[in-house]
């Protein structure tokens, strides 16, 4: 397993509701920037007072359905990763941001029924390799990201993923 | 069991011969789209050290947003995207002046019925007004696709929608999708695909199909579907550099649909979508009387040839209400033009409205930036909070006949009253 993937990964939960879209989590006029660090500083900041600094004192996130819908802009994973986060719990994913947090080496687990179960601040544990979360004794399952994919996540992103098939890349 | 338009492409794209819902497949795009997003795609083929493109034909950049550059970064951004196409010898690469890379690649003949089309912007579904899967992906994907010419895709199920009647007058495509998103919620389409079809179909211009493919996308869909016919072969005549690549793809009789959606269009009134999400949407009733302070006309979902005309049918002879900023961004400089030469610029112009560059504009928050406590109406696809200025700013999206009747009362009006 590559450095971009933790087999478990445990932590304090921050939550959010339904189809919070990724001009909430990072809006147009900081896309002048790709890198993590200075993406995290304007992350969430829509929400007013106290964010982004707040969900730094979280490791997960879990949000309801639709997770990162509208722009299909990569800077929405990258900034969540800015600010320390290890993975994203919802009960949905738009299909751009799922693609992106995987291609950014961003843990996102699919889980209605943690949603459901968790409030804010709650401890949770994602075992990767057996599709598991536990919390408050309880244990729920999640689908698995397709193996061909996974690969790109275990290595840390696409970009990893590239370098390290450099050989087989490059084409006509 | 047959299959749908999404299956058929997605098979032939990835060498298969047939593919199923929830397969997962490696499919060589036709097309792999970049906007004012180039440099960022240009830096991580820097980063991964590769040096060579799977065929540099299958690029397309446009630099719309954010155009012409407003700061040094913007410059030097678009300096890295234009070097870049230079050194790779893109020939499919448009400048600050050309507008919307959506719209810019359909009307140079970039998009044909069949092909797959990927780029770095959500609103990519709307290459499927001609019949083409198109679907967007972040900046890392799209240096993927030019450096190995594929991704990986997965094959989605795909709702049917049946549009039967004819809108009233006053009422048209934008009202349509956004009755559809409001109904069925932003992830209603979620990782779907969509087909339009119906008796209502062959009436509806090229530019109605734009408008469909482009809103669909705010109900999550994947990909969207107007299947070709005689007016999909007649915007293409002429745009398409070899006519005989024009070979449509259709679903098969027999194909599977997850749900079949009927709508009468007649049945429609003109509906806005209310703060701060698109799914808010609201019959023009409920919302009346809401003052407005900026009225935009303009994105790759209403600034269109067709919009600025509708707009100008009803501002002509009639003044902007002083209270309101009305700005008109053509879609694109070939837009621009023939509503120059057709004397709808001047009309705009003369009734009160700004004409700006064509581009994103303020739909990307370029200019039109707005104050705490304003309200937009707006003829784009998103209202999301602080997307076109200050956080406490406050965007209504509707179509432009809407636009051009609330621009004249000062407040959102209902368009019917003008025709
Ligand atoms: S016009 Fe608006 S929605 Fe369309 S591509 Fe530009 S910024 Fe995106």
């Amino acid at each position: 397993m590559g450095n971009g993937m933790q087999s478990t990964i445990q932590g304090r939960v921050f939550k959010f509701g339904d189809n919070v879209n990724s001009d909430i989590i990072i809006a147009g006029r900081y896309l002048i920037y790709i890198e993590p660090e200075e993406l995290a500083k304007h992350a969430f900041e829509m929400l007013g007072e106290g964010f982004p600094a707040k969900l730094r004192e979280y490791d997960i996130l879990v949000a309801g359905r639709n997770f990162g819908c509208g722009s299909a802009r990569e800077q929405a994973s990258t900034a969540i990763k800015g600010l320390g986060i290890k993975a994203v719990v919802a009960a949905s994913f738009a299909r751009t941001f799922y693609r992106n947090a995987i291609n950014d080496g961003l843990t996102i687990v699919e889980c209605p029924e943690v949603y459901a179960a968790v409030k804010e601040g709650d401890s949770i544990s994602i075992a990767l390799a057996d599709g598991k979360i536990a919390h408050a004794g309880q244990e729920y399952s999640f689908p698995q990201i397709p193996p061909s994919v996974r690969k790109i996540l275990e290595l840390g992103g696409l970009a990893n993923y590239l370098k390290a098939n450099a050989t087989t890349t490059g084409g006509a | 069991m047959g299959m749908t338009i999404a299956e058929k492409i997605l098979a032939t794209k990835s060498g298969a011969t047939r593919v199923s819902p929830g397969e997962i497949v490696d499919a060589y795009p036709d097309v792999v789209m970049s906007h004012t997003a180039t440099w960022r795609s240009v830096s991580v083929m820097k980063r991964i050290g590769a040096t060579k493109l799977y065929d540099p034909e299958r690029l397309a950049i446009v630099l719309d947003h954010i155009s012409p550059a407003k700061t040094e970064k913007y410059a030097k951004d678009q300096q890295t995207s234009r070097n870049f196409a230079r050194e790779y010898g893109i020939r499919k690469f448009y400048d600050v002046d050309a507008g919307i890379a959506h719209l810019v690649l359909m009307e140079n003949g970039h998009i044909k019925p069949g092909d797959l089309v990927v780029g770095t912007d959500s609103h990519c579904t709307i290459y499927g007004a001609l019949g083409a899967l198109g679907t967007g992906i972040g900046y890392t994907e799209v240096t993927s696709v030019w450096v190995t010419g594929k991704l990986w895709m997965k094959v989605p199920t795909t709702l049917k929608f049946i549009l039967d009647g004819k809108f009233a007058p006053g009422v048209s495509a934008k009202d349509l999708m956004l009755a559809l998103i409001g109904k069925l919620g932003a992830d209603g389409a979620g990782y779907k695909s969509v087909e339009f079809y119906g008796d209502a179909l062959p009436d509806m211009s090229v530019s109605e199909r734009m408008t469909m493919a482009n809103l669909a996308m705010e109900m999550g869909s994947k990909c969207v579907f107007v299947p070709p016919d005689a007016k999909t072969a007649d915007y293409l005549r002429g745009r398409l550099q070899d006519f005989s690549k024009y070979q449509p793809v259709y679903a098969d009789a027999d194909a599977v649909y997850e749900q079949e959606i009927k709508v009468n269009l007649a049945d429609l009134e003109p509906m806005v979508a209310c703060p701060h999400q698109v799914e808010n949407t609201k019959p023009i009733g409920e919302v009346v009387g809401t003052k407005i302070d900026q009225a935009f006309l303009g994105s790759c979902a209403n600034g269109k040839y067709e919009d600025l005309a509708v707009a100008a049918r009803i501002l002509a002879g009639r003044r902007v209400n002083p209270g309101v900023r009305l700005l008109v961004t053509p879609g694109s400089k070939q837009i621009m033009l023939e509503a120059m030469k057709s004397g709808i610029l001047q009309t705009l112009i003369e009734s009160g409205a700004l004409v700006t560059n064509p581009g994103c504009s303020a739909c990307a928050g370029d200019g039109g930036t707005m104050a705490d406590g304003e309200v937009s109406l707006s003829t784009a696809n998103r209202n999301f909070v602080g997307r076109m200025g200050s956080n406490k700013s406050s965007i209504y999206l509707s179509s432009p006949a809407t636009l051009a009747a609330s621009a004249i009362k000062g407040a959102i009006a209902d368009p019917r009253e003008f025709f």
